[in-house]
C-alpha cells in the first residue's frame, strides 16, 4: 500500500496513529493535579510540536542524506512566514495560498543560496549558509523594515486589502482560516477529570504533516535517495566515477528549503505573526538540535527531537518557584526550601541548561541521537526473548 | 483495497457524516464557551507575567516579576498593600479580585516575538489566564498585544517605549502605562534647551530598528522645534559592540551635541566608545561638547558606570521621586518601602510599571464587576487616577496611552551607592507631553472593538 513496504509501512501508520490521539497522549494528566503541569496537550504546543517537526524533516533530507550541514535554514522559514503573512494581508486570510505561495518562496531562495554555498562543502559550507541567514535576518530586522516591519513584524490588519475576501464585519478582526472554518477552532472533551482539546488547526498541520513525512521517505528510499547517500559516504569517489553531484545536492537543498517554507507558512497559518527574530541563528542552530538529538539520518529521528526541545520550551520554561514549592509542600520546612533550590536552576529560566545537558548525555552516549536509544531498547528486548527461544540473534538491518 | 463501489445510500451516508465532522468545530466552540474566554468559575482567578528571564534585558524581566508578585501578594491582603492604600481608587479591597484569590504563572518571552507569544499562548490555552501582562521590549509588546486582541484577553503592556505599541500597532484589548519616545522627546527639549542653549548642532547614531526610528524622529521633531539643528543621522546595526567608526565621523564634523538613541547594552557600549574618544572634553564653535541618551534606566547606569555621570535621559518614574519632589507623586515610597522590605533594594522603572499594571487591571475589574474583557476595557478607557507614584494619571480612550508627567534625569556626579546612579533633574508636566491621537508618529493604527473571546 501507497508502495511503502512492510516496515516502512507500520511506521507511517504509526505516526499517523500519533497524530490522530496526540490530544489524548499529551494530555496524561487529569486537571488541576499537580503534574498537570507537565500536560503538553493544548494547540499552541501540539501545532508547534507538529510544525517544527516538518522543518526538521526538511533539515534531515539534506542533513542526514547529503551530511552537508545547513546552519541558516531558519532564513527559509523566516520567507515562507513572510511570504505568507503578505499573501493574508494582499489576497485572503484563506491558508492554502499563502502556504504555496511560501512554498514556492522558500524554494527560489534555497535555489539562490544553495547555487552559491554549495560551491563549497564541509564547514566552509556551514559558514556560508550561517553569512546568508544572519545577512537575511539583519535585512528584515532593519534595512527591509517597510516590507518585513523590522522589530515589531507583520500582523493582518483591520484595514489591510484581502482583494478576494469579503469586507469583515463591524468589530471582527481578521482570521486565518481554510474555507471559512477558523483555525483557532477547538472542540473540548472533558472525561472524568480529563480535559482534551481538538483543534482544527492542528490537524490541518497534522495532515500536512503526514503527506510532508510520506514525501520524505519516498525521497530516503528513492534511487535519488540513495544518490545522495553516496555523496554523504563519499563525495570525492562520486566525482572520479565520473557523477556530477552538484546537481543532486542542489536539488536536496531546495527541497529542504521548501519544507522549511512549508513550515514557515503554518506557523503563519496558525498564528498570524511574524517577526524577524525568527531567521535568527539560534533558530537555525535549534534545528541542527532538534536534527541530532533525535537521530540524523533517521525518518523519525528528528521529528522526535523536534518534540523534545518545543515540549522543553514550553513546559519545562514555565515551572517557577511557586509551582516547586507547591509540589514540595510535603516535606519539613528546610528540606523542602533546601530541595526547591537545588531543583530551581534547572527549570524556569534555566531550561536552556537541562536541555543543554540532556543534549551532552545524548551526544556523549547515544550518538545516534534517541532513536538509537530506542532501537538499543528494543534490541536488547529481542535478544534476550532470541536467548529464552534459543533463536539466532538478527544482525542489526543498519 | 482499490476497488471502490459506491452504493447511493453509502454515499449519502458518507457525506451526511462529512457534513458534520466539518461543522463539529464551529458548533462546539459557540457553546462551549458562555460568555468570554476564560471565565473564571472557581475561587481563584490565574494572571499571566510574560517576561523575558533570558536574552539581553533578562534584568529588567527578572525585577518585573518581583514586582508582579509583590502585587498578587497585596491583591491578596498579604504584605503592606504597598500602593494599595496610596491608590485613589478604593475598590480593591485585599481579598484578591471579585473575591477570588489571585494566582499566577510565569513564562519566559527570552526576547523574541516568537517565543513570547508560545509563551503568552500556552498562558491563556493551558493554564487558562485572563490577563497577560510583561515585556521588556516593543516588538515582543506589539507581538503579545495582538495575540491577546485575537484571542480575546486583556492585555497590560510591560516596559514598551516605541510610539507604535498606542500608535500604529494599538490594540482594543491592550493598554500601556509607560511612556513613549515621542514623550521623552517633549520632556527633554526644554530641559535640554535651558541647560545646553537653542543655538545647538545635534549629531544622532540611532539602533537600526523600529524603537530607534521613532526615538530618533520624536527627539529630533521636539528639539528642532526648539531651535536646534540636525548635522546628520546614522543607523548602527543593532549587533554592534563598538561603535569607533561610528565616533570617529561625530569628531569632524561640527556638531556639539551627540545623541544616542540606544538602549541597554548597546547605549552602555557606545556611550564607553564616545567617553573614550574625548567628545565630553571637547570644545565646538565655543560650545562644550554634550551627549545625551533620550531613554535611561538605572540598570543601564549600572553597566555604564562612571560614563553616564551628567548625561541627561529622561524615565518614566524614579524610586526617588516622592522624597525628592514631594507628595504629588505619592504612592512612591509606599511602593520602594513594601518592595524593599521584600527584596532588600529599590524597584526599578520595569518594575513600578508592572506593579502598576497589575493593580490597575485588578481595579478596573473590581468597577466593572466583571472579568469580561470589554467590561474592563470600558473601566479603563478614560480612567482618571492617582497615586501611583507618577502623580495624576489619565489612561486615554482613543489610544489606550497613560498620559502622565515625566521624569528628566541625568547620571549623578558622586553616587552614594549603586542605586543611586540616577539624579533627577525635572519633572516636565504632563500637558507639555499630551498630543493628539492622530499626531502624525500615531498615525495609521486602528483600535478596533474589543474581543472578549467567546
Amino acid at each position: 500500500m501507497l508502495n511503502l513496504d512492510k516496515s516502512d509501512l507500520r511506521l507511517f501508520l504509526l505516526v499517523a496513529a500519533a497524530l490522530v490521539l496526540a490530544p489524548f497522549i499529551l494530555n496524561p494528566f487529569p486537571e488541576g493535579s499537580n503534574l498537570a503541569q507537565f500536560n503538553a496537550g493544548y494547540p499552541d504546543l501540539m501545532q508547534r510540536l507538529v510544525i517544527f517537526g516538518i522543518f526538521a524533516i526538511g533539515f534531515n533530507i539534506l542533513f542526514g542524506l547529503t551530511g552537508y550541514l545547513s546552519f541558516g535554514h531558519a532564513a527559509f522559514l523566516g520567507v515562507g512566514s513572510y511570504a505568507a503573512i503578505w499573501m493574508m494581508k494582499l489576497l485572503t486570510m484563506n491558508v492554502i495560498p499563502a502556504i504555496v505561495v511560501s512554498i514556492i518562496v522558500a524554494g527560489i531562495f534555497a535555489a539562490l543560496v544553495g547555487f552559491i554555498s554549495l560551491r563549497r562543502s564541509g564547514i566552509y559550507f556551514s559558514i556560508l549558509t550561517l553569512a546568508f541567514a544572519q545577512m537575511s535576518y539583519s535585512l528584515a530586522y532593519s534595512v527591509l523594515t517597510p516590507i518585513t516591519g523590522g522589530e515589531t513584524g507583520l500582523q493582518p490588519k483591520i484595514n489591510d486589502p484581502r482583494i478576494l475576501d469579503a469586507p469583515l464585519l463591524d468589530g471582527a478582526t481578521p482570521t486565518a482560516g481554510l474555507f471559512g472554518i477558523d483555525m483557532r477552532a477547538s472542540w473540548q472533551l472533558s472525561v472524568g477529570d480529563w480535559l482534551f482539546t481538538f483543534n482544527f488547526g492542528y490537524y490541518f498541520a497534522a495532515v500536512v504533516m503526514l503527506i510532508a513525512f510520506y514525501v520524505s521517505m519516498r525521497i530516503f528510499r528513492s534511487p535519488f535517495g540513495m544518490m545522495l547517500r553516496a555523496v554523504k559516504t563519499n563525495q570525492n569517489r562520486l566525482n572520479y566515477t565520473g557523477v556530477n553531484t552538484r546537481p543532486y545536492t542542489l536539488t536536496a537543498f531546495i527541497i529542504s528549503g521548501m519544507y522549511a517554507g512549508l513550515a514557515g507558512g503554518l506557523l503563519v497559518a496558525m498564528d498570524t505573526q511574524v517577526g524577524a527574530d525568527r531567521m535568527f541563528w539560534t533558530a537555525s542552530g535549534e534545528v541542527v538540535l532538534m536534527t541530532i538529538l533525535g537521530g540524523a539520518g533517521t525518518l523519525i529521528g528528528p521529528v522526535l527531537g523536534a518534540g523534545f526541545i518545543k515540549y522543553m520550551e514550553n513546559v519545562v520554561s514555565k515551572i517557577n518557584e511557586t509551582v516547586l514549592h507547591q509540589w514540595f509542600y510535603w516535606l519539613p520546612d528546610g528540606l523542602e526550601d533546601f530541595v526547591v533550590s537545588v531543583i530551581y536552576p534547572f527549570v524556569g529560566k534555566g531550561w536552556h541548561l537541562t536541555l543543554g545537558l540532556m543534549f551532552m548525555a545524548v551526544v556523549i552516549f547515544l550518538p545516534g541521537g534517541l532513536m538509537e536509544g530506542l532501537r538499543r531498547l528494543t534490541q536488547g528486548r529481542k535478544k534476550k526473548a532470541d536467548e529464552k527461544t534459543g533463536g539466532a540473534v538478527a544482525t542489526p538491518a543498519e | 483495497m482499490s476497488q471502490f463501489n459506491f452504493t447511493r445510500r453509502g454515499l449519502l451516508r458518507g457525506g451526511a457524516a462529512l457534513g458534520a465532522g466539518l461543522a463539529m468545530p464551529t458548533i462546539f466552540t459557540s457553546q462551549a464557551r458562555a460568555s468570554y474566554l476564560n471565565e473564571p468559575t472557581g475561587s481563584t482567578v490565574t494572571l499571566g507575567f510574560n517576561v523575558p528571564q533570558s536574552g539581553p534585558y533578562a534584568d529588567e524581566g527578572a525585577d518585573q516579576l518581583r514586582a508582579y508578585q509583590l502585587a498578587v501578594e497585596h491583591l491578596n491582603g498579604e504584605g503592606d498593600g504597598g500602593m494599595m492604600n496610596t491608590f485613589t481608587s478604593k475598590a480593591l479591597k485585599g481579598n484578591g479580585i471579585l473575591g477570588k484569590k489571585v494566582q499566577y504563572v510565569s513564562g519566559d518571552t527570552q526576547t523574541k516575538s516568537d517565543a513570547a507569544r508560545a509563551s503568552a499562548k500556552s498562558m491563556i490555552e493551558k493554564d487558562g489566564a485572563i490577563m497577560i501582562t510583561g515585556g521588556s521590549s516593543s516588538g515582543v509588546a506589539v507581538a503579545v498585544q495582538a495575540l491577546c486582541q485575537e484571542a480575546g484577553v486583556i492585555f497590560m503592556a510591560g516596559l514598551t517605549h516605541a510610539n507604535d505599541t498606542t500608535g500604529k500597532d494599538r490594540k482594543a484589548n491592550g493598554f500601556r502605562h509607560f511612556f513613549n519616545s515621542y514623550m521623552s522627546g517633549a520632556a527633554l527639549a526644554p530641559v535640554l534647551a535651558k541647560q545646553y542653549g537653542t543655538d545647538r548642532k545635534a549629531y544622532y547614531l540611532t539602533a537600526d530598528y523600529n524603537w530607534g526610528y521613532t526615538t530618533e524622529q520624536a527627539v529630533l521633531e521636539s528639539t528642532e522645534a526648539m531651535g536646534w539643528e540636525t548635522v546628520n543621522k546614522v543607523l548602527t546595526p543593532l549587533a554592534a559592540t563598538d561603535f569607533s567608526s561610528y565616533i570617529t565621523p561625530v569628531v569632524q564634523s561640527d556638531a556639539d551635541i551627540l545623541v544616542l538613541v540606544h538602549y541597554g547594552g548597546n547605549m552602555v557600549n557606545s556611550l564607553t566608545n564616545a567617553v573614550q574618544f574625548g567628545l565630553r572634553d571637547r570644545m565646538v564653535n565655543g560650545k562644550q561638547f554634550e551627549i545625551v541618551v533620550p531613554l535611561y534606566s538605572e540598570l543601564m547606569a549600572r553597566g555604564a558606570g562612571q560614563n553616564i555621570k551628567g548625561i541627561f535621559g529622561s524615565q518614566n518614574w524614579d524610586w526617588k521621586l516622592e522624597n525628592q519632589l514631594g507628595s504629588r507623586y505619592i504612592g512612591t515610597n509606599a511602593f520602594v518601602q513594601s518592595f524593599g522590605t521584600k527584596y532588600g533594594f529599590p524597584p526599578s522603572q520595569a518594575a513600578h510599571t508592572g506593579y502598576v499594571q497589575a493593580l490597575l487591571y485588578a481595579d478596573a475589574v473590581e468597577r466593572a464587576g466583571s472579568f469580561n474583557p470589554c467590561a474592563v476595557v470600558e473601566a479603563l478607557e478614560g480612567f482618571e487616577f492617582d497615586g501611583l507614584g507618577n502623580g495624576p494619571t489619565l489612561y486615554r480612550a482613543e489610544d489606550h496611552q497613560c498620559f502622565k508627567d515625566v521624569v528628566v534625569v541625568k547620571g549623578k556626579e558622586n553616587p552614594e551607592n549603586e542605586f543611586d546612579l540616577v539624579e533627577i533633574v525635572e519633572v516636565t508636566p504632563t500637558e507639555q507631553v499630551t498630543y493628539p491621537h492622530d499626531h502624525p508618529q500615531f498615525a495609521g493604527g486602528a483600535l478596533g472593538t474589543c474581543n472578549p473571546g467567546a
